[in-house]
C-alpha cells in the first residue's frame, strides 16, 4: 500500500465513527487551545516588553549598589557599628516599603572605579521637581522617570535624550500633553518648559527645559525622562545650601564598561565587584529578571495545558482501541490480502496523528481567532493606556511547534491500538462475530 | 506431469496445548492443478476450514509440508507471502466481508490499493471487474445497501479484480437463497472453465460440491477416502435436510 493511500484511507477511517472521533477531537482542541493561548500571552507580553524596552540603549552600563548581605547577615545578628561606613538609604518608588540598602559614599565610587574594565563610575542621583509647567497655562507634578537615561523610549514624536547634549533636555510621556497645553505631541517637540524645585533651604527655583520628545507611556517608568545635563541642574539646585557631607552617599551608581565586551568578560567584571562586596547589574538583567517572572507564569499555564493533551491522549488511546476492536474483521481481510504488519501499524499510527493533527489545528485556530478578538478588545478597553500592548500575540513558529507536539503526542498514543491491530492474526480476525 | 499449483504433503494442524490441545486436521495429503475446480467438503468442525486457510498461507501448519508450485510454503519471506496472498490468490467468504460504509468500487479495489496500483489503474481494472459481474451501475452505491446476491458478486469481483491463479471460496453461496447461490455458483465455474482459474470451493453443499470436478471429504480432521470421488444420493439427501 502506498503511504498516500495509507493517509488517504486513515483519514476516512477517522470520519467512520464520527461521534467517537468528534470527542477525542474535542479534548485534544480544549488542550490545543489552552496552550496557544498561553503561548500567545508569551509572545504578546514578551513582545511588548521587547518594545518597551527596545534596543536597550545602553548595552555599556552596570548598574551597582553595596550588596546586601554585606551589613547583616540573620545568623550572626546585627554587624559592629563602623563609623566609616554610610548610613543606609532608602530606595525609591518601585522596591518594597522601607527597604533600605547600604548607601554608596564617594570611597565606594573610587573602589569601584578601579575595578579592572570599568572605565567610569558616576553616581545615581535622584531628583524631585514640584512641578511642570508650560507658557503659564498651570502647573502640573511631575513624576521623573530614573531609568530614561538607561533605555532608549518609545517615541511618539521628536527624538531621544542625549546625555552628551550640554542643553537642559527633557522627554514627555504621551499622557502629559493634553493638562500642559500641546494639541498633539509634535506641537510639543522643541517647546520650552519650566521645571519647578526646591532647595535644601527650601527656596523653589524654576529651571528650562527643552522637550526634545514625547514617548508613549511605559509600564518600566512612568514619566518625564531628564537627560545628565538636566538632572544634573536639577541636583545642583536640590542641594544648594546644604551642609557639607549631607548629600555624599547614593543608592545606586552606574558604571560604564567596554561596549564591545563580551558576556564572559561583563560576568568577570560582575565577580571582581560581588568580591569587593557590591552588586552589579547590566541593564539586560534588570530586565531579564522580569521576563524570569513572566516565563514562570506562562510556563505553569502551559504545564497545565500539557496535561489536559496527556489526558486527551488516553482519550486517543480509546477510541482507536475502539477502532480496532470494531475493524478486527477489516483488518483480518486486509492481511488476508498480503497487507503487511507494518502498514497496518502505520495506518492506525496516521489515524491517531490526524486525530492529533485535526484537534490542535482547530484548537490553535480557534485560540488565534478567539485571542486576536479579546486582544483587540482589551487594546482599546483596560489596556488603551498602555498603546502598543497586543496582550496575546502568535508566533506562527510556536503554533507549529504546539502542532506538531500535540501530532507527536497523539502518535505515542496511537502505538498501541496500532501494535494491537498490526499484530492480529487474519484467521482470527476472519471469524472474529 | 505439470507442477502442482498447491501440493499438501501430510499437513496438520492443532489448537491449544496440554488437555485442551485441540487437533483440527491429523494429516492430509492433496495435489491441485492449475486450472481445477476442487471442492473440500465436510461437517462444520470436520477440519475444511482449517485446511483451507493452510493451503491459502493464511496459516502455517504445525506438521506436514505444503508446497506452492514446487516451493516449500515454509522457506517463503513474509514479503513473498504476502504478494502470493495479494496477487496469486483471491477469496470469496460466507459473510462477505465487505466495508459497510465504503462504496461498492472501494471495496473491490482494495486488493489493487494494498498492491499499491495506482489510482486511476485502480479504477480502470475495478469498473473492469465490476462489468465483468454486471455490477458496473452500482459501483458508486455503498456497500451496505446491496442485496446479499450482489454483495457476493461484489466480493467475487475483488477477488477476480488482481487477476489470481486461484480463488478461494469458503461457503459462498452459504448467505444466500437458492437462485441467488445459483447465479453466484455460475459465475464462479464460468470462471474456472473461461479463464482458467483454479477454484477451491469449502462448502457442506453437496450439490455446489458435484460440480467441481474432483471432491475431498474431511471427517475428523482426515480425508475421509471411501466417500472422495463421485458424490452419493444419500449425502445428498441428508445435507440437504440439514440444510433447510
Amino acid at each position: 500500500m502506498k503511504f498516500i493511500d495509507i493517509v488517504k484511507t486513515a483519514i476516512a477511517n477517522s470520519f467512520r465513527s464520527k461521534l467517537r472521533t468528534g470527542l477525542t477531537v474535542i479534548a485534544i482542541f480544549i488542550g490545543a487551545f489552552t496552550l496557544t493561548i498561553t503561548s500567545g500571552i508569551g509572545t504578546g507580553v514578551t513582545s511588548y516588553i521587547d518594545t518597551q524596552v527596545s534596543a536597550i540603549g545602553a548595552a555599556d552600563v552596570l548598574t551597582v549598589s553595596k550588596s546586601a548581605d554585606s551589613t547583616s547577615s540573620t545568623t550572626d545578628g546585627p554587624a559592629a557599628y563602623d563609623p566609616t561606613k554610610a548610613t543606609t538609604v532608602s530606595l525609591g518608588n518601585g522596591s518594597r516599603p522601607g527597604t533600605t540598602i547600604q548607601a554608596l559614599t564617594a570611597k565606594d565610587l573610587t573602589k569601584i572605579e578601579k575595578t579592572p574594565g570599568i572605565l567610569g563610575v558616576d553616581p545615581s542621583v535622584r531628583v524631585t521637581p514640584d512641578y511642570i509647567e508650560y507658557d503659564g497655562k498651570g502647573k502640573f507634578e511631575i513624576i521623573v522617570n530614573a531609568t530614561a537615561t538607561l533605555t532608549k523610549a518609545d517615541l511618539a514624536a521628536g527624538s531621544q535624550l542625549s546625555n552628551a547634549s550640554t542643553t537642559d533636555q527633557i522627554l514627555l510621556p504621551t499622557t502629559y500633553l493634553k493638562n500642559l497645553g500641546f494639541t498633539n505631541a509634535k506641537a510639543a517637540v522643541g517647546q520650552t518648559v519650566s521645571i519647578g524645585i526646591t532647595d535644601y533651604t527650601g527656596a523653589q527655583q524654576e529651571v528650562k527645559a527643552t522637550v526634545v520628545g514625547v514617548q508613549n507611556e511605559t509600564i518600566l517608568g512612568v514619566g518625564a525622562g531628564l537627560n545628565q545635563a538636566l538632572t544634573d541642574t536639577l541636583h545642583a539646585i536640590e542641594v544648594t545650601g546644604a551642609p557639607a557631607g549631607a548629600t555624599d552617599s547614593y543608592a545606586t551608581a552606574t558604571a560604564h564598561f567596554d561596549v564591545a565586551s563580551t558576556p564572559a568578560e561583563i560576568t568577570t567584571i560582575k565577580d571582581d565587584l560581588a568580591k569587593q562586596g557590591y552588586a552589579s547589574q547590566t541593564v539586560a538583567d534588570q530586565i531579564g529578571s522580569f521576563q524570569t517572572v513572566i516565563n514562570v507564569i506562562i510556563g505553569v499555564l502551559n504545564s497545565f495545558a500539557v496535561i489536559a493533551l496527556i489526558a486527551a491522549g488516553f482519550g486517543i488511546i480509546n477510541t482507536l482501541l475502539m477502532s480496532v476492536q470494531e475493524r478486527t474483521r477489516e483488518i483480518g481481510l486486509m492481511k488476508a490480502m498480503g497487507m503487511n504488519g507494518g502498514r497496518v501499524y502505520t495506518l492506525f499510527s496516521t489515524e491517531a496523528v490526524f486525530i492529533g493533527f485535526l484537534g490542535s489545528a482547530l484548537g490553535a485556530l480557534a485560540a488565534v481567532g478567539v485571542g486576536s478578538l479579546v486582544s483587540n478588545i482589551l487594546a482599546n478597553g483596560v489596556f488603551s493606556a498602555l498603546p502598543g500592548l497586543q496582550v496575546v500575540q502568535f508566533a506562527p513558529s510556536s503554533i507549529a511547534i504546539i502542532i506538531g507536539v500535540v501530532m507527536l503526542i497523539a502518535f505515542l498514543a496511537g502505538t498501541l491500538p496500532a501494535r494491537a491491530a498490526a499484530r492480529q492474526n487474519p484467521i482470527d480476525a476472519l471469524r472474529y462475530e | 506431469m505439470s507442477v502442482p499449483v498447491l501440493s499438501a504433503q501430510n499437513i496438520g494442524k492443532s489448537y491449544g496445548s496440554g488437555a485442551n490441545r485441540f487437533d483440527a486436521l491429523k494429516g492430509v495429503s492433496l495435489d491441485i492443478q492449475a486450472g481445477e475446480s476442487v471442492a473440500i467438503v465436510g461437517k462444520s468442525g470436520s477440519g475444511k476450514s482449517t485446511l483451507m486457510h493452510l493451503l491459502a498461507l493464511l496459516d502455517d501448519p504445525d506438521s506436514g509440508t505444503l508446497l506452492v508450485e514446487g516451493t516449500d510454503a515454509r522457506k517463503l519471506r513474509g514479503k513473498e507471502v504476502n504478494r502470493l496472498r495479494n496477487q496469486d490468490f483471491g477469496f470469496v467468504f460466507q459473510q462477505f466481508f465487505l466495508t459497510a460504509n465504503a462504496t461498492v468500487l472501494d471495496n473491490v479495489v482494495l486488493p489493487l490499493k494494498i498492491a499499491g496500483v495506482p489510482p486511476r489503474e485502480r479504477k480502470a481494472r475495478g469498473m473492469a471487474a465490476l462489468e465483468q459481474l454486471e455490477l458496473a451501475d452500482k459501483a458508486k452505491n455503498k456497500a451496505i445497501n446491496l442485496s446479499g446476491g450482489q454483495k457476493q458478486r461484489a466480493v467475487i469481483a475483488r477477488a477476480l479484480v488482481n487477476n489470481p491463479k486461484v480463488i478461494f471460496a469458503d461457503e459462498p453461496t452459504g448467505n444466500l437463497d437458492t437462485a441467488t447461490g445459483a447465479v453466484v455458483e455460475d459465475i464462479l465455474f464460468a470462471l474456472n472453465k473461461d479463464k482458467g482459474i483454479t477454484l477451491i470451493i469449502v462448502t457442506h453443499d453437496i450439490e455446489l460440491a458435484a460440480r467441481c470436478d474432483r471432491q475431498i471429504f474431511i471427517r475428523d480432521g482426515l480425508e475421509d477416502t471411501t466417500e472422495s470421488g463421485a458424490p452419493r444420493k444419500r449425502h445428498a439427501g441428508a445435507h440437504a435436510g440439514a440444510h433447510a
